[in-house]
């Protein structure tokens, strides 16, 4: 006896230390891309290109080329011509830890050290970008000396990059095209599937146990196999009402037609749940069908309804082959996941560019994610646990 | 108000059949529960009085009106289910008022009628709770409410009270007996529990596999059931029975296995020879040095009475209630006799009483 309950306090012991890991797991997995992606729109993209997210709270080094000002502005001095300044001049300040002359050696010196340029020409760097350049004879030219110099900044953050991405290059737009096709291709589906899912649950009719089984047979049925197809029906209903033959009402339908069978299914399953005796009580009480479904049995639907809202809208605000097949890539029909894959290809080396249009297009998946996440834990339960 | 009239009513649920012609008649007003083990058919017959369920034939009317295809609101009648079915989202003044607002009734008036009857179930404060804040007995009771709100010609009760402990039961049991003595409205009421059917009635329908096998007041099938079945059904503890045979020879008397013997005195006009079986009740078993001999197994005081369970030399069980406190033991063997006109007898192949 105390051998088994040992055994099993052990048992879940372990059990919980490996759910405890395999959690943590997955949360690492999931936050920290999410968290370098937000971190790298924030960014300067000088910085970007010059270190990963995870330094991007460090200062980060690289090596720079300026000029001198040019000979004209050179003062004599205890018999010497001496050019003196600031080499940042206007620029954002830096710290400077080496310089040099030549492309080849870049930080030939130690910041501070006098570096003789031959000819009894020195220069000195220091680490605040102040200079002394100093010749024997005037010097010469209308061009001033070149230098390298390898030079930290300090982190910058900014959001110049969302302004960019939201106004100029298109994001904007096509977070509102996606907002356009995903609210009805929604709230379509929801509503033809609570009013099939109550009959189908509660009201007797010749051929409820067919349409049923076929229902459960279209979850199966790939969502590849239909595209062309559909296409074709769409194009040539379109032709004879003569509708275009991508327009935001052809996306709504086909979403609503892929998402019909799963939101039939789980809101029936959650619907036949529900006591019967609740639909008797209020039939004697005097409620017709209708009455009973929009009364008794919608407000005591809403934690599934909420759940496949959730499904729903996070399927369709990510789906790229739908809106492909059924919308254009004009301005006004492309969406954020076929823009994002549109700048992969013109602005594919512009980071700050594509991690800023990409947490513009996660951003209300998790919005809608967090708000909502208890009812799609309970969404996902609704097919398991009886009265969800 | 009305009366309810049930007529050579059969059900079927694909071939089966569940209900093989009952007919029962409810007056206007009376309170009437139909008693029987489960799966006898009552709760069958208590839908198909709601419109629940269809009628295969026969006829159900509720006062002049033949209601078989009537659909359940226009039949005027409430109902109280056994898991009292409150609408979770709402309120209990909402509860209370949907049928009303169904009926697109006055605002004023269905506030006046909720009152009302809140007032006599003593819910005014809960009324703007939800079902689940409420315990198991004051949601029973708005489910009662619910069904007073309609002032319907018929109430109909499916096991109101299996839900709740034994103390509420009895509280509630008779709070509803006064309730229908206050309003007086036409009450069919199931129930497999013979005390609850015995204690409210006005008039007991006992069931038996989709057939009525007596319907009278209480104790009119407590005194005299008309077969075996309302015999050991009615009563707690249940009646004893001997199986034996009226003797040929002498005085009438029955003989039972094991050489027991009642005499009857005439009880029974019965011919010798034929099988039948004697009941007594436990509490008209009498000490008595002429009586049958029984064993005693088990003895159980219960305060106001005390219990013994017993055997008979042919082996039959026997139940004895006594007022008075003998010093009885586990192995003793007393002798037992029950008066001849307490005595039932039925027949020992139909089962119908002799």
């Amino acid at each position: 006896m105390a051998q088994a309950s040992g055994k099993s306090a052990g048992k879940s012991f372990f059990g919980k230390f490996g759910v405890h890991l395999a959690v943590l797991v997955f949360v690492v997995i999931w936050t920290v891309p999410t968290l370098g992606i937000l971190v790298s729109s924030l960014r300067d993209k000088d910085q970007i290109i010059a270190s990963g997210w995870w330094n991007s709270f460090a200062s980060s080094t690289q090596t720079e080329a300026g000029r001198l000002p040019p000979p004209e502005n050179q003062v004599e001095k205890d018999g010497r011509f001496v050019i003196e300044g600031n080499i940042f001049g206007d620029d954002p300040p830096r710290t400077i830890s080496a310089f040099g002359t030549r492309a080849a050696a870049p930080t030939q010196y130690a910041a501070g050290e006098t570096a003789d340029l031959g000819d009894g020409v020195t220069l000195q760097l220091n680490e605040d970008g102040t200079f002394v350049l100093s010749s024997p004879v005037a010097l010469e030219g209308s061009r001033g000396q070149r230098v390298y110099f390898a030079s930290s900044a300090p982190p910058r953050f900014t959001t110049e990059n969302y302004e960019t991405v939201l106004f100029s290059e298109g994001i904007g737009r096509s977070f509102i095209n996606s907002l356009t096709v995903t609210v009805p291709a929604t709230v379509i589906p929801i509503m033809i599937a609570a009013f099939a899912a109550y009959a189908l649950a509660w009201m007797r009719f010749p051929g409820r146990a067919l349409i049923i089984a076929t229902i459960i047979g279209l979850l199966v049925v790939p969502l590849q196999m239909a595209l062309i197809p559909l296409l074709q029906l769409y194009n040539g209903v379109g032709l004879f009402f003569g509708v275009p033959s991508k327009t935001y009402l052809g996306i709504w339908l086909a979403h609503t037609g892929f998402g019909l069978p799963f939101a039939i299914y789980l809101l029936r399953s959650y619907m036949a749940g529900l006591p019967r005796e609740l639909m008797e009580s209020a039939r004697i009480d005097g409620a017709s069908d209708f009455e009973i479904f929009l009364k008794i049995v919608l407000p005591l639907s809403f934690p599934v309804l909420a759940s496949f809202a959730i499904f729903q809208f996070l399927w369709v605000w990510n789906d790229l082959l739908v809106a492909m097949v059924f919308l254009g890539s004009g301005a006004n029909q492309l969406v954020l996941t076929g823009k994002l894959n549109a700048l992969l290809g013109s602005r594919g080396g512009d980071w700050e560019i594509l991690t800023t249009s990409a947490f513009v297009t996660i951003i209300v998946p998790l919005l809608v994610f967090f708000s909502l996440q208890r009812y799609f834990v309970r969404g996902l339960l609704a097919g398991s646990v009886k009265g969800g | 108000m009305a009366s309810v009239g049930i007529r050579e009513v059969r059900k079927s649920f694909g071939s089966t059949e569940i209900l093989h012609g009952v007919s029962i008649d409810i007056v206007d007003g009376e309170f009437v529960t139909l008693v029987g083990p489960s799966g006898c058919g009552k709760s069958t017959l208590l839908r198909m009085i709601a419109g629940l369920e269809g009628v295969t034939s026969g006829q159900i009317s509720i006062g002049e009106r033949v209601v078989n295809n009537v659909a359940p609101k226009e039949r005027d009648i409430a109902m109280v289910f056994q898991n009292y079915a409150l609408y979770p989202h709402m309120t209990v003044a909402e509860n209370m008022a949907f049928s009303l607002k169904l009926k697109n009734a006055a605002k004023a008036e269905t506030e006046a009628r909720v009152q009302r009857a809140a007032e006599i179930l003593g819910l005014v404060p809960l009324l703007s709770r939800y079902p689940r804040q409420l315990s198991g007995g004051q949601r029973q009771r708005v489910a009662m409410g619910r069904a007073i709100v309609r002032d319907p010609q018929v109430f109909l009760f499916d096991e109101p009270l299996s839900n709740l402990d034994a103390k509420l039961r009895v509280a509630m049991r008779a709070e509803i007996k006064e309730l229908h003595q206050r309003l007086k409205t036409t009450t069919v009421y199931v129930t497999h529990d013979q005390i609850e059917a015995m204690t409210m009635a006005d008039k007991i329908v006992v069931m038996h596999d989709g057939i009525v096998e007596q319907i009278g007041r209480p104790l009119d099938l407590y005194d005299r059931p008309d077969n075996l079945f309302v015999a050991s059904f009615i009563g707690s503890p249940a009646m004893n029975f001997l199986h034996g045979e009226i003797g040929s020879d002498g005085g009438p008397a029955f003989h039972g296995k094991g050489g027991v013997s009642v005499p009857l005195n005439g009880a029974a006009g019965a011919g010798g020879g034929t099988p039948v079986v004697l009941g007594a009740r436990p509490e008209h078993l009498k000490l008595s040095d002429d009586g049958f001999p029984v064993e005693i197994v088990v003895v159980e005081p219960t305060g106001s009475e005390i219990q013994i369970i017993g055997r008979t030399p042919g082996g039959e069980e026997i139940v004895a209630n006594f007022r008075e406190r003998h010093a009885f033991e586990p192995g003793q063997t007393v002798k037992l006799t029950v008066e001849p006109n307490l005595i039932h007898l039925f027949n020992g192949e139909t089962g119908k009483r002799l």
